[in-house]
């Protein structure tokens, strides 16, 4: 890690016999406690963490949902919303803190990734460290796109049958793969029960890599609001000063999740999927759940035959697809040496502008594909995409960045103010 | 300022162990305590399962000496319709020869009907005895085949490693051929 | 899902439902709404008459026991006394074959019909949909079930209604299978209120709300104390985050 490997200074000798036989505390004693965090990170660095306490709280509640669960496609819905919500004690507690906590959940990483692309923190050394990152999202969005299918009311059941259908986009093997996912000739049954299969299986795999993100993480430390490298003389210890700070950041938040779980249960839910399942009736605005529509809208922006060889159709997959994929290359579509688009004043516009790109996106996405709502999504998706394939590049070798601060101390020393967090 | 204090100050007195920190630790702490109740309440039994249905049986058709076996939540109930000689040998027996003394008379609401949860109060097996053929054990009632333990006609525990009689749940009479457990 | 992208936008402004399309609904106040907002018990007993005598003779409630029945404030002598009004199939006996029973508080509402097709060819083909979460699966939710129940009118010169259908104001597309189901004085409310049109509307409503939501209070009543905690937990942090942080500027 950054620093020398220290044993944890345990006066206890049960403690101390332990540790040195299986050195965990000492190393939890290294990254959790002494781990050399920069002084200068701002309340945009506390939604990592947030998110590491979310995912625990989502595996935690779902846990104990599975207890009173029933994966089978005639009893899911009534062993929710029959079961679970009106018998079980606090049943509606756990089904609402495991509901609302997904889109909490994504809320918190979506922030968390547009405070990477601020600060620069894709760039060398942490490439690895925000590939990892995207590998959770990918995650992520599987888990949670499984997850919605369960409870199998007509939104969850015509999600999983416009969802799945994707993939038989994919020439020549599209509908040998969907009829893998389906297990029949149509979502049914047995879809159901290998998503609940799945649904179990990928958050200890999201556990394991964001472990190998948290590894990643600590090879080189946190970048900071600066983006220059630190010297060990800008750094503190991350506990207290960091875990208090987190502390602080986790009760904020909670009244933001309180709210929803208490006062708006239902907010993010479409009131179709509290009808049952019905391969009969397609609802007439079907919809994902919001973390997915700017995807949903780069999906439906390709309405075109692409070069006579690309079917709009799965031009559209493709498309949604790079959208996720392109993320994995940012590292090198960034050609500048400048993390911090605080002292890149030409990226920090752009930077805006694909926040308001994809909120654009998300906005055509929950409305449906026709006329201005189309040709939005058309714009924002061509955007999105130059964004990152043209103008990060570009921008990157001709833009002329602020001069760098050379540490922490400089501003202060200087004759200017003190820099304030960054917003 | 930044120059006076670098790296950890553990001791230093840089960070003191005050009140405050005291305060905000434990109520973190005891908040956390207090919401995982809602996750172990939930293990409990939820409110369809304690409003089960209770059983009801038509007693005209055991003869006495007869033995039958009803479900009721989900466990085994002995009904044994009992002989005179039965009841006597279950009366006759001194409370003093008991592991955990109990008269007949408390254990049935009318004499020739015995009803007990037939689960062995040592490790919950189903003793054998309430069917045509099967031991019944040394005192004629019934006899556990995991770990011997028999029981009398009055499903007391007389030997073997049972500490309890074998349950008498709630039941009522509806009408003379009528029982409704639970 | 606007409402959700509004919701994260504005995170504590509370939401306000817009009808999707079609005539604006009867908007109106709920005694359940609102941060602190709790049942009307003496309406939710009434709106279960009137579920009970008018809208269960077409309408299924699967999710409804008698025994949550408690939660509209009835006493397990009330409840055990509407049970006992039903009989529902039991079975099947040692002879192998189902037999009736009067149902108890552990029992479900009985369904007016066996099955789906059913419940169709009763009602010229259209099927009557379950109420245990109507006020949940509608958009508009109480505003809505309740402009339905009053919406029941007069077509216009220029609309056709086929035999079998009925216009109502408020329905998408206006032609709905269900017959206007109330009438003034069809129920005898056992407290007294007069029993007119909107009431009924009103107090049903306010059953299927509960039906929909049993738990609703409850919930609020325990985000109350979450939500009290979790603000005297930040303040102490925030306090605790300035002193430790302080030594270090």
């Amino acid at each position: 890690m950054s620093g020398e490997f220290v044993k944890a200074p345990f006066k206890n000798v049960v403690l101390r016999w332990i540790d040195d036989r299986l050195p965990v505390l000492s190393w939890a004693y290294n990254e959790l406690v002494i781990y050399p965090a920069p002084r200068n990170l701002n309340y945009w660095w506390n939604f990592g963490s947030l998110a590491g306490i979310m995912l625990v709280v989502q595996i935690v509640t779902g846990i104990v949902l599975v207890m009173h669960y029933t994966p089978h496609a005639s009893m899911a819905f009534d062993s929710v919303e029959g079961h679970i919500m009106r018998d079980v004690n606090w049943g509606w507690l756990l089904r609402y803190l495991h509901a609302n906590g997904a889109s909490m959940f994504f809320a918190l990483v979506y922030i968390h990734i547009f405070r990477g692309l601020y600060y620069g923190s894709y760039k060398a050394p942490r490439e690895l460290l925000w590939m990892l990152g995207v590998v959770i999202l990918v995650l992520m969005m599987a888990t949670a796109f499984m997850g919605y299918v369960l409870p199998w009311g007509n939104m969850s059941y015509w999600a999983a049958t416009v969802i799945t259908n994707l993939f038989s986009a994919i020439p020549i093997f599209g509908d040998t793969i969907v009829t893998w996912l389906w297990g029949g000739f149509t979502v049914d049954n047995p879809t159901l029960q290998r998503f609940f299969s799945l649904h179990y299986l990928l958050p200890f795999v999201i556990f394991a890599v964001v472990f190998l993100h948290l590894l990643a993480l600590h090879q080189f430390g946190s970048n900071n609001p600066l983006g220059i490298d630190l010297t060990a003389k800008d750094k503190i210890p991350f506990h207290p000063y960091y875990t208090v700070k987190d502390m602080f950041g986790l009760s904020v938040f909670l009244l933001v999740y309180g709210f929803f779980v208490f006062y708006a249960p239902n907010a993010f839910i479409e009131p179709v999927n509290f009808e049952p399942a019905n391969p009969f009736r397609t609802p007439a605005h079907i919809v994902p759940e919001w973390y997915f529509l700017p995807f949903y809208a780069i999906l439906r922006a390709i309405t075109f035959d692409f070069l006579w060889i690309v079917p709009a159709k799965l031009g559209g997959v493709i498309a949604m697809f790079a959208s996720i994929f392109v993320l994995f290359f940012l590292p090198w579509l960034d050609t500048s040496r400048v993390r911090s688009a605080r002292f890149r004043p030409v990226y920090k516009w752009l930077f805006w502008v694909l926040v308001v790109d994809v909120l654009v996106l998300g906005y055509c996405g929950a409305n449906p594909p026709e006329g201005w709502y189309l040709v939005a999504a058309q714009i924002a998706t061509l955007y999105y995409f130059v964004h990152f394939l043209v103008l990060m590049p570009l921008v990157g070798k001709l833009e002329r960045p602020l001069p760098l601060p050379t540490s922490l101390r400089e501003p202060v020393l200087g004759a200017a103010p003190r820099p304030q967090p960054a917003e | 300022m930044a120059q006076t204090q670098d790296g950890p100050e553990k001791g230093a007195g840089a960070v003191r162990r005050d009140f405050l920190e005291l305060v905000a630790w434990s109520t973190l702490g005891v908040g956390t305590l207090v919401s995982l109740w809602p996750f172990v309440d939930s293990l409990n039994p939820s409110a369809d399962v304690l409003a089960l249905a209770s059983t009801e049986l038509d007693l005209a058709p055991i003869e006495e000496g007869q033995r039958v076996t009803v479900k009721w939540r989900g466990k085994p109930v002995f009904v044994d319709h009992r002989t005179p000689q039965e009841i006597e040998a279950a009366r006759a027996t001194p409370l003093s020869e008991l592991r955990d003394p109990e008269p007949d008379e408390a254990r049935v609401q009318r004499p020739e009907w015995l009803v007990v949860i037939g689960i062995c109060t040592h490790l919950g097996c189903v003793p054998l005895g309430n069917r045509p053929g099967e031991p019944r054990g040394e005192w004629g009632g019934w006899f556990c085949p995991c770990h011997g333990s028999h029981y009398d006609t009055s499903g007391r525990i007389r030997k073997g490693p049972a500490p309890r009689n074998l349950h008498v749940p709630p039941y009522t009479f509806v009408d003379n051929t009528l029982l409704r457990i639970g | 899902m606007r409402k959700a992208l509004l919701a994260t936008a504005l995170l504590l402004v509370p939401l306000a439902a817009s009808a999707a399309e079609g005539e604006a609904l009867v908007d109106r106040s709920w005694p359940h709404e609102g941060f602190f907002g709790s049942y009307d018990k003496a309406a939710l007993q009434r709106g279960f008459q009137v579920f009970e005598q008018v809208c269960a003779s077409c309408h299924s409630a699967k999710y409804l026991a008698f025994r949550h029945l408690a939660g509209i404030g009835l006493d397990e002598a009330q409840i055990a006394a509407i049970a006992a009004r039903y009989t529902v199939v039991d079975g099947p006996d040692d002879k192998g074959e189902m037999f009736e029973r009067p149902a108890r508080p552990s029992d479900y509402f009985p369904r007016p019909f066996p099955n789906e097709q059913a419940a169709r060819a009763a009602n010229n083909g259209a099927l009557p949909p379950d109420l245990s979460l109507i006020v949940k699966a509608r958009e508009g939710h109480e505003d809505y079930i309740y402009s339905l129940l009053v919406g029941f009118e007069e077509p216009p010169a220029d609309v056709e209604v086929p035999s079998g259908q009925y216009y109502n104001r408020y329905f998408p597309g206006h032609l709905i299978s269900m017959p206007p189901p109330l009438s003034e004085g069809m129920v005898e409310y056992a407290d007294g209120t007069p029993a007119t049109v909107p009431q009924m509307a009103e107090d049903v409503t306010q059953f299927l709300a509960w039906l929909s939501e049993p738990h609703l209070e409850t919930r609020k009543a325990v985000g109350l104390k979450f939500m009290l905690f979790v603000l005297a937990l930040t303040g102490i942090f925030y306090a605790y985050k300035r002193r430790l942080w302080a030594k270090l500027h």
